[in-house]
């Protein structure tokens, strides 16, 4: 295969990382919510680890990106 | 007539269009550029955007501190509280993880979470540098925090910092797969740490990019939609700056503390 279309699909497998990082996200923010539903008191500690967490999960999507720039490079 | 030459003559056109139209190019902004080449003995300490956006980000932090306390009172002024404010942030994080005995490593704590979000924050004005974007710049910052938990570790435990390594309670049987495992992942956490704030930082700034782009290059009927992005997304942007800082002081007080009391 040629070296510029294969590049640029590389890049577009690297971005399905984000479908990950979405079902993360939603399944990270909803535990959230139901756990402030719950104990709504415990807001403001639990909203920390909520901020930190999204955080997280979103530098694995980011991690794609990367991965794109370096195909980038290369191709 | 010939169709092969109108479909040529189309391309052509095409083409011309395609050329004359400008160029997107949302990777632009993070190019480095030698302003003075310094090069003793092969090893390269020119003078580049970075650098100098990094003593502007060092010469801020140190003015705002120095402006905020420089006559300090016991009633804080609205300067000294925020000050005052940062100063119990990153003592309260350090509290929080590592406990009474992370008092003596506050300073390198307070310097890295400063330099780390002020970096941030700099590079969101237009025309500047973004320190962070460069992987360079937070694999050292990475390393150095990474050697520095080793040399702490085995400072104070000798060499029973290789226990580190062992998972309590686990069954002899499953060691041998347990330990490569437990390496691999304390030697992935440099890693992480810098690719981490380096990723949220280039991919924030080239969204920012794109839609600056797509600002200027769209009629005024359309270009509102770009620009009201731009607005929001900097506000995001203000605010993931604010996010990585935390968490890469938090992570940085994490291994300290693992590196004091294993595990």
């Amino acid at each position: 295969m040629e070296s510029l279309p294969a590049s640029f699909i590389g890049m577009g497998l690297a971005a399905t990382g984000l479908g990950g990082a979405g079902i993360g996200l939603g399944y990270m923010f909803g535990k959230a919510i139901e756990a402030f539903a719950r104990q709504p008191s415990a807001e403001g500690q639990l909203a920390k680890y909520v901020w930190i967490g999204a955080a997280f999960v979103e530098a694995i999507a980011l991690y794609g990106l990367v991965l794109a720039f370096i195909i980038m490079g290369k191709g | 007539m010939d169709f092969a030459l109108i479909a040529a003559a189309h391309a052509q056109t095409a083409q011309q269009a395609a050329n004359a139209a400008p160029k997107m190019d949302p990777l632009h902004h993070f190019q480095v550029v030698n302003y003075i080449n310094i090069a003793p003995l092969g090893f390269d300490i020119s003078i580049s955007n970075s650098v100098l956006w990094m003593w502007i980000v060092v010469a801020v932090v140190f003015g705002l501190f120095r402006y905020a306390l420089r006559n300090p009172s016991l009633v804080p002024g609205r300067m000294q509280s925020v000050a005052e404010a940062g100063y119990l942030f990153v003592d309260n994080m350090i509290n929080e993880i590592i406990g009474h005995e992370g008092k003596k490593f506050f300073p390198i704590v307070f310097t890295l979470f400063f330099f780390v979000l002020f970096c941030n924050w700099t590079g969101l004005i237009p025309g500047s540098f973004t320190v962070t974007s460069q992987l360079i710049v937070t694999g050292t910052l990475a390393l150095a925090i990474f050697v520095f938990c080793i040399f702490l570790g085995a400072y104070h435990h000798g060499w029973k910092f290789l226990g580190f390594f062992v998972p309590h309670g686990l069954p002899p049987a499953l060691l041998p797969l347990m330990v490569p495992i437990e390496i691999i992942s304390f030697l992935a956490r440099p890693v992480s740490l810098s690719v981490r704030l380096f990723a949220n930082m280039t991919a924030g700034h080239t969204v920012l990019g794109v839609l600056f782009f797509f600002t200027a290059t769209m009629a005024w009927f359309g270009a509102w939609l770009p620009f009201g992005f731009t607005v929001v997304f900097t506000g995001m942007e203000i605010f993931i700056g604010f996010i990585q800082a935390y968490i890469f002081t938090i992570l940085t007080c994490v291994y300290i503390n693992d590196s004091l009391h294993m595990h």
